[in-house]
């Protein structure tokens, strides 16, 4: 199971770096979102994945019944997530503006020194 | 609690910005004594630290690993209260620097969320949360960035931001690599378990991951093309912020993450060694081949963050601590310089330095106040740039780095060099048009004025505060009581 959330945590990288490479705008963000969705299944397979108990406790008990799934992974993810969200957002809109005020989404277009 | 105040305080002024009337006025008087209060309670936490050597707070009283920490140590106290009077001074030069359309959508409080951030990420004790505070900071300085006019000020914006997340990336790939091994982020736990392990292979992916992430925020040596063509291109107070603050965040974590996990291993310490040879080497060249006042400035921040990491690669006590001397050194000079280009640019409309001149004819006050920073920077005695030189240089020969030792001294050479040059362009040679302005804003000089005369206190008082910075190595270097101050004496595994 390991192996294939890696093959596909590594593939998501591979191709998130591969469109961050590109020219166009629109491929840089879509870019940046696989690779921030690579870092988060990198993120959930090091945390160890178990067929286990969610880690709450049931009523009556004082521990959670073992064995039980690690509970730290999923709320970085779920934080990771949010940040990644909320961060893919603004890029979309300065896409948008960049677009907007240079008529263009190819960056070697909008170059600072030689397009001058 | 005072730890929780210097996080809290721009934040509480942030939502009192947003809530109330968007009169430029009361919007720059409100975010002024919210930077002043933050500088009180930073420095209240500055005393503090110097009184018990750790201040620890655990956030809803959860223990140590479990929970978040927040922690204090000289090192990072002294830079929360850099942060103080970094803020302090942008917001007070924010009363003539900023243009209307820019306050009205929200200046003020994204300044305050990224002192926030800044502060936050200095006072950490939990490797995910200098994550989400490193994330807050460039959230609200991507925004600072694109709320720009110009098509090369919106596309410097693109880039800036596409490279930062990318370097957030990296820093998250390497904690979910840490997390999934070590099974914990709290920095004091880490450094308790991790340099008793033996695992080469995911030390070196490691100590990579964190350099390369690190490495970008500060802009060092392979990583740093992003930052002149950025930080030249915003009003001086928002340059000023910038080149002060978020690249001594990136020094910080290197700080921090290198010398609680990587001590036992000298190896990525080798790479950083070079890599700051570099940075300093390739920023003053390239200084020295700019023709803007501002990219001049760019290219020296770039050269100097070198000046900063040395230390760390160096690991002697005294190294280290002259580095750290250098950071508080830098973060003050590179701010009041870009305040000096923010005056400038209102005396002449330009910082080409081909269309500047005779400032040293026409307001010989003014030019007389930059010559401060302009030659502290220069590293020239007895002001505050040579003296951290010089505790560099000797930290860096006594250790045995000979080679190390002589390319700094090459590097202060080529620094003079382009300095003189920016002081003969800018400020000596006859002006080939006559002026715009003619006298500089009160409210752009007073910072200005201040922050030099902080500079000379530095110079002053390099004594005690070498002192103070030795401390800080002391505790950087010998982790221990870094950790007992988190885990208390029962709780470490």
């Amino acid at each position: 199971m390991e192996l294939v959330f890696a093959i596909v945590s590594g593939v998501l990288y591979a191709t998130g770096l591969y469109l961050m490479l590109r020219r166009r705008l629109a491929q840089i963000i879509i870019g940046l979102g696989l690779l921030s969705n690579g870092t988060n299944m990198l993120i959930f397979t090091a945390g160890g994945l178990t067929r286990s108990n969610p880690p709450v406790i049931p009523s009556g008990a004082l521990a959670p019944v073992a064995p039980y799934a690690d509970p730290v992974p999923q709320s970085l993810i779920l934080t990771a997530i949010v940040i990644g969200f909320s961060v893919l957002a603004f890029t979309l809109v300065l896409a948008h503006r960049v677009h907007q005020s240079l008529g263009t989404d190819d960056v070697d277009d909008i170059g600072t020194e030689s397009g001058r | 609690m005072t730890l929780v105040l210097p996080i809290v305080i721009p934040l509480f002024t942030a939502a009192v910005l947003l809530l109330a009337p968007a009169r430029p006025l009361l919007q720059r008087w409100i975010a002024f004594c919210g930077s002043c209060a933050q500088l009180v309670s930073a420095l209240v936490l500055f005393l503090q630290v110097q009184a018990a050597g750790y201040v620890v707070a655990q956030i809803g009283n959860w223990a140590a690993p479990f929970g978040i920490t927040l922690v204090a140590d000289v090192f990072a106290s002294i830079l929360v209260v850099a942060v103080g009077v970094v803020g302090m001074a942008v917001c007070g030069a924010s009363f003539a620097g900023v243009d209307p359309r820019r306050e009205a959508y929200g200046y003020h409080p994204l300044l305050q969320v990224l002192l926030m951030g800044v502060a936050g990420a200095f006072l950490t004790g939990d490797l995910f949360n200098l994550y989400v505070f490193f994330e807050v900071m460039l959230m609200a300085s991507f925004v600072l960035m694109a709320l720009h006019r110009t098509n090369e000020q919106v596309a410097a914006a693109f880039r800036y931001v596409t490279i930062n997340l990318m370097a957030s990336a990296v820093f998250l790939t390497a904690l979910g690599l840490l997390y999934g091994d070590a099974g914990t982020l709290n920095m004091a736990d880490l450094a308790g378990i991790w340099p008793a392990r033996s695992e080469p292979v995911l030390d070196l992916v490691l100590a990579m991951l964190f350099l390369t992430a690190f490495g970008i925020k500060a802009a060092l040596f392979p990583f740093f093309f992003w930052l002149p063509a950025a930080y030249p291109l915003p009003p001086a107070p928002i340059g000023a912020v910038f080149a002060g603050l978020l690249t001594k965040v990136g020094v910080y974590a290197l700080v921090r993450v290198f010398s609680l996990l990587f001590s036992h291993a000298p190896w990525p310490l080798t790479v950083l060694l070079w890599m700051s040879l570099a940075t300093m080497v390739i920023g003053l060249v390239g200084a020295l081949s700019q023709r803007d006042f501002r990219r001049v400035l760019a290219f020296n921040l770039v050269g100097h963050i070198g000046y900063t990491t040395i230390g760390l690669s160096v690991g002697t006590p005294g190294a280290l601590a002259a580095s750290i001397l250098y950071v508080v050194h830098h973060i003050l000079v590179i701010t009041t310089l870009f305040f000096v280009s923010g005056v400038l640019l209102q005396l002449r409309r330009t910082t080409d330095l081909a269309a500047l001149g005779s400032v040293y004819r026409d307001h010989p006050g003014t030019a007389l106040i930059a010559m401060i920073p302009l030659f502290s920077l220069a590293g020239l005695p007895p002001l505050s740039g040579f003296i951290g030189k010089m505790a560099i240089v000797q930290g860096t020969f006594g250790a045995g780095f000979y080679v190390a030792g002589g390319i700094v001294l090459a590097v202060g050479l080529l620094t003079i060099v382009s300095i003189a040059r920016l002081w003969q362009e800018a400020f000596w040679k006859p002006a080939p048009r006559p002026a715009v302005a003619s006298a500089p804003a009160l409210s752009l000089m007073v910072p200005v004025s201040a922050l030099s005369l902080l500079i000379l206190g530095m110079t002053v008082g390099a004594e005690p505060l070498f002192q103070l910075t030795t401390r800080a190595a002391g505790q950087l270097l010998s982790p221990q009581g870094y950790i007992q101050a988190v885990l208390g004496p029962g709780l470490g595994r």
